[in-house]
């Protein structure tokens, strides 16, 4: 039997499971401009962000290639650039970039729009009532999962999430590659402790050179200013919750990545170079991780959350799975899969796979989770160096 | 003595521990194909119990994988927490 789910075409041969619209501010300063502008537009969200200015180096090159990746993703019809005029970080070079997607899109700085704001927002409006227009006419066909990016994600992690929701997960990654599809593994810090089975997984020396290099850089960098990070994990809360050792936690978060190869590892943000299971470099906070999957391009993203988080993302739908009975009741609202039926109904990781899958195709299909109902749309950009103020970091 | 089959779980055949999905009391027998293990101990959910006799410096595998050494000997039924299991990953792969 084939598996198929209904998406949207878009040009160079990506499809997206949602037809939207983006205002994206290049700088903090027009930040409630681009919002007032998708609150007046059909299907559109704004990505906004406390960035875009006096920024240098890795840190601005991560700003925009995160705000071109999430313009560029799939998942988006049209978008709109709004600068403020003066930043290093332009709405022009936002927009050339996310045109090599091919789709709509506009840009404007609001000091050039006489009447300030106020104008700048009308103006907007404008387009994006245009552009709303034209994604109407975008009708849903069925593809195959070859087409699909998946991001795996978790947070608000405890105890069971590794051997309940983690591994259902992992069994959804698995069958998405099977299908020709592609998954994408971020939180580095989070492999700490099993990257000796990660390297055995490596499709080829560079593969497995590169993930050992990027943990052993990291390790030794941390540990110039006294941070053994090796020593943290696994945490008080984990420990109680009955985790005993770095590897043990390590090897439950991985478990989200199930068995396949893995064909590479990518920079934060930075879109996959082929299909299967890819690494990201991205170190562990929810929203920046899941911000930086919609970037590289995942129409979709998995979050396991044991403890319960409520976070989405504006570009991918976030799926929630939960392995914790008593998270899952408390935070119905917030909890697309139940996986805690494991425990209660004596259910197997692969009956809650299969559930999950289902639920997989739903969201692809155009059912809204349970984030996207509820308009939890933050981004965050990691900002990786703040590059070069370290100097003031006393240590 | 009630044996509960649901009451735990073994995360993959090469695995010598087992994840209690529920707090699993004292002397509480559960049957593994024909051996019947005891808990010397209360597991408490999301911690692990030993299904075999480890020794001292035996590996502890979880998810088919390796996930500590054991410190003293464990006997199958034996809690295994923080007082009895350490790194294998920091005594070996990182020195």
């Amino acid at each position: 039997m084939s598996e198929e789910f209904l998406g949207f075409e878009r040009p160079k041969g990506k499809v997206g499971i949602r037809n939207k619209i983006v205002v994206i501010s290049s700088v903090v300063c027009v930040n409630r401009v681009a919002q007032q502008i998708a609150n007046y537009i059909e299907n559109a969200v704004a990505i906004t962000h406390p960035l875009g200015c006096g920024q240098f180096g890795p840190d601005f090159s991560y700003t925009q290639r995160t705000l071109v990746g999430l313009g560029s993703n799939p998942n988006i019809f049209g978008a709109i650039i709004i600068g403020l005029g003066c930043e290093n970080l332009s709405s022009k070079l936002i927009a050339k970039n996310i045109k090599r997607a091919k789709k709509p899109v506009d840009f404007f700085n609001l000091q050039d729009v006489q009447g300030g704001s106020k104008a700048a927002i009308e103006k907007g409006v404008k387009i994006g009532k245009q552009m709303a227009e034209e994604a109407k006419e975008s009708k849903r066909e069925p593809f195959d999962f070859s087409n699909l990016v998946l991001g795996l994600e978790c947070g608000g992690s405890d105890s069971i999430s590794g051997i309940s929701a983690n591994p259902a997960v992992g069994i959804v990654s698995d069958k998405i590659i099977e299908l020709g599809g592609t998954s994408i593994l971020p939180e580095f810090t989070e492999w700490i402790g099993t990257e000796h089975l990660l390297i055995k997984r490596a499709v080829d020396e560079k593969v497995a050179e590169k993930i050992s290099s990027t943990l052993n850089m990291f390790l030794e960098n941390t540990m110039k200013l006294g941070i053994d990070f090796r020593g943290i994990q696994p945490t008080p809360g984990n420990i109680e919750g009955g985790l005993t050792t770095i590897e043990e936690k390590s090897l439950g978060t991985i478990a989200k990545a199930g068995k396949a190869s893995i064909n590479g590892i990518l920079e934060y943000s930075e879109a996959p170079k082929g299909k299967g299971l890819w690494l990201m470099i991205e170190p562990g906070l929810d929203v920046e991780s899941m911000t930086g999957l919609a970037a590289a391009g995942a129409q979709v993203i998995i979050m396991t959350t044991g403890r319960g988080s409520p976070c989405g993302n504006p570009v991918a739908p976030v799926i929630k799975i939960c392995g914790n009975p008593k998270t899952c009741d408390w935070m119905a609202s917030n909890i697309d899969v139940d996986a805690s039926k494991i425990i209660t109904e004596n259910k197997e990781v692969n009956d809650i796979a299969k559930i999950l899958w289902q639920k997989l195709k739903e969201t692809c299909n155009g059912e809204k989770t349970y984030a996207e109902i509820l308009g939890f749309e933050d981004i965050a950009i990691w900002r990786c160096s703040a590059a070069p103020f370290q100097i003031f970091h006393s240590q | 003595m009630l044996i509960k089959k649901d009451n735990f779980v073994i995360m993959n055949p090469k695995d010598n521990c087992a994840t209690a999905l529920e707090n699993i009391t004292k002397d509480t027998e559960i049957k593994i194909d024909e051996n019947i293990i005891k808990m010397s101990q209360e597991i408490p959910i999301g911690h692990k119990f030993a299904l075999l006799n480890i020794n001292k410096g035996e590996l502890i595998i979880k998810y088919g994988e390796i996930i500590g050494i054991a410190t003293q000997d464990i006997k199958a039924g034996d809690w295994i927490h923080t007082y009895n299991i350490k790194s294998h990953y920091l005594e070996e792969v990182k020195k």
